[in-house]
């Protein structure tokens, strides 16, 4: 076989596909040792995985201003890792413990951190779209330049809350993108099998005058420039975009799923022949960086992810006294005098 | 002091409020330039303009995320939601979302937002048009429910909720658009969380809220001209906060409690109020504490049955005099 010949950086440069392998290894990394941690019973309640769709929230993050706004699905982890947010805060919040991002009060299905723009992770399917749509609408109205961006997986394209939030946002050209993370599966059933059409973003972008974009989801320097078209166009107050990202769970939808729905050999198919951190590391290489380079960043995001590992471990539980806390912004729960 | 009718009141309000403050914006169906449906928000498109004035489509989700959204990031948004019952559409804002994501966040996010809403019957608008419905905004923690009474209290207490920081469902009833009040001049914002004692009386106390507050005046009224029985009438005007201290003072003093509801019979607020006099103040009771509800039936349409199914000033006047003889 030839040897394949060195490419030149292109319109991202080297700097920048080193931060995109780095969100993404930080997301599989810190992923897996949450699964890891489940099995050690440390992480309680459930926890939604985004092994092998990792490249989307590197992709989408790395080409965010930092005032930008994310607002996530219960599969937040991968959005919250990629703002920025700190591990052994998320690692303690999945842990329950004091030290987590919301000390406990929320777990996995609810990260938040405002101070990386994370506005939230959002259990109930659809209800997020509106409130990013509500968020694009402030900085029109107040004259920021911030975009919001809405993750939501494909099951979300087939509940009201998404077609409101779409035509919403087109009437009043907000600085909205939102993001369809189309693993195939709604939970354990094929969307193929309950959606009308068969891209259930992109399908229905005509609906709302909107362009119909589909990308691959596995690529990170093709979300990455996807992103970035998108932001543009939105800072420049040219309203929402929609974008399908094609993309495959390698993990059950929640802790409680072993996948047994799936075909023979279609998530081994995938492992082997698209997963997103094997198909970037390979790029890099492609692009002359050299291996020490690429280990040199797994090593530190290992170190990094059994340093916070430890500190979560180590860290209390929540006090008693937080139970009553924050349920009003006078910080109590008085509901009578 | 200028004489407003309790739908002038709303705008005047949320002219008071915007003009105050450039963070506070107005959303709904209808609302801006036909100036809403039940004509309460009139005069405030021409006044502040499209950007802040803004007509929706119908899409109830939408409009409670969108003031979501802007409320978490430094907007004190207002939104309509037409008739009450329609928030059973968007519900999930309300119970999930605007109610929990301070507390899920420990801290984090922030929700200074109004919803506003025409609740109640009397228009004859039948089952899907006509509910009271503070009583399941009661049951979630993490918001507050206004309904007000009269002009003066529209205006201040949307003032208030305007102001808060926390979210706030303020029931405006329908049947009370068209009274006319004083509303005091000028700047005028009133406290959440405080009842108020509208008609002193010393032998029964009657709790009453929105259009019931009126009606259990006018039964008192009766009582004391035909009977010289002396009730006392307190308007909560906010569930939550639910001021006690207010209800038990009265209840303390008269020895009796009434409770008038519109909503219909299971786990209206007036339950919870009864409860608690019963397990704090229960050997201050002379008697059993009563409540006067709907039936537990949804509305019907027909004038004659819509009226003897909510509390009319004749049923509040029989009741307490059956109950007190």
């Amino acid at each position: 076989m030839a040897k394949k010949q060195t490419l030149k950086n292109d319109d991202i440069n080297e700097k920048k596909r080193l931060e995109l392998y780095n969100t993404q290894y930080l997301i599989r990394f810190a992923e897996q040792r949450a699964y890891d941690l489940f099995l050690e019973n440390l992480v309680k309640g459930t926890s939604h995985l985004s092994l092998g769709q990792e490249a989307i929230a590197s992709g989408f993050a790395n080409a965010m201003q930092k005032n930008d706004k994310s607002f996530c699905t219960y599969r937040g982890h991968a959005h919250t890792l990629a703002r920025g947010a700190s591990v052994v805060g998320v690692l303690g919040e999945l842990m329950q413990r004091d030290c987590g991002l919301m000390r406990g009060k929320g777990g996995s299905m609810h990260l938040t951190d405002t101070s990386k723009g994370v506005m939230g992770s959002y259990a109930i399917i659809g209800a997020h779209l509106p409130m990013a749509v509500g968020s694009a609408w402030r900085a029109q109205y107040l004259g920021h330049d911030d975009v919001a961006t809405v993750f939501f997986g494909d099951g979300t394209t087939n509940i009201g809350a998404f077609h409101e939030a779409l035509n919403y946002a087109v009437v009043y050209k907000l600085p909205v993108v939102f993001v369809c993370e189309n693993n195939n599966y709604m939970e354990y059933t094929p969307i193929e099998s309950i959606t009308a059409v068969k891209n259930p973003a992109a399908d229905r972008a005509s609906a709302y005058g909107l362009e119909s974009i589909i990308i691959d989801g596995n690529n990170a320097d093709e979300v990455y420039r996807t992103a970035q078209k998108a932001y543009a166009k939105a800072r420049a107050g040219e309203g929402p975009s929609l974008i399908e990202c094609k993309t495959y769970r390698l993990s059950g939808h929640s802790r409680a799923d072993p996948g047994s729905y799936r075909p023979k050999g279609e998530l081994e198919h995938w492992k082997k022949n698209n997963d997103p951190i094997t198909r970037y590391r390979e790029r890099l290489i492609e692009f002359g960086i050299k291996q020490n380079v690429i280990d040199d960043i797994e090593n530190n995001v290992k170190e990094l992810v059994d340093q916070a590992t430890e500190e979560a471990k180590n860290s209390p539980v929540p006090p008693e006294d937080i139970l009553t806390t924050n349920v009003y912004a006078n910080g109590g729960w008085a509901w009578r005098n | 002091m200028a004489q407003l009718t309790y739908r002038e009141a709303v705008a005047a309000a949320i002219a008071q409020e915007m003009e105050r403050d450039e963070t506070v914006a107005f959303i709904g169906e209808d609302v801006a330039k036909a100036g809403g449906v039940f004509k309460a928000t009139v005069g405030l498109f021409d006044k502040f303009g499209p950007k802040r004035v803004i007509d929706t489509p119908i899409s109830e989700q939408a409009i409670l995320g969108a003031a979501m959204g802007a409320a978490m990031t430094g907007m004190r948004p207002i939104a309509e939601i037409m008739f009450s019952d329609f928030l059973a559409v968007c519900w999930d804002f309300v119970a999930n979302e605007m109610s929990k994501s301070r507390y899920m966040s420990d801290g984090q996010l922030k929700c200074p937002l109004v919803v506003r809403t025409g609740n109640g019957g009397g228009s004859r608008f039948g089952a899907q048009h006509s509910q009271s419905i503070e009583n399941w905004a009661m049951a979630i923690p993490g918001i507050k429910v206004v309904a007000p009474s009269t002009p003066a209290d529209v205006k201040g207490l949307l003032a208030a909720s305007i102001r808060d920081n926390d979210p706030v469902i303020f029931f405006e009833h329908k049947s009370l658009y068209a009274i006319k009040g004083e509303v005091p001049d000028g700047e005028h914002v009133d406290t959440l969380g405080t009842a108020k004692v509208v008609r002193e009386g010393k032998d029964a106390t009657i709790i009453a809220l929105a259009l019931m507050v009126p009606r259990a005046v006018a039964a008192a009224d009766k009582l004391m001209q035909e009977h010289g029985i002396d009730v006392e009438v307190v308007d909560l005007r906010t569930l939550v906060p639910l001021d006690m201290k207010t209800i038990s003072k009265s209840v303390s003093k008269t020895g009796r409690l009434f409770t008038v509801e519109e909503n219909p019979r299971l786990c209206g607020w007036g339950a919870e109020i009864v409860s608690i006099v019963v397990d704090e103040l229960f050997w201050d009771l002379d008697g059993p504490a009563v409540r006067i509800t709907t039936p537990h039936i949804p509305l019907p349409a027909a004038d004659n049955l819509e009226d003897i199914a909510i509390p009319s000033v004749d049923r509040i006047y029989n009741k307490i005099l059956d109950v007190l003889k």
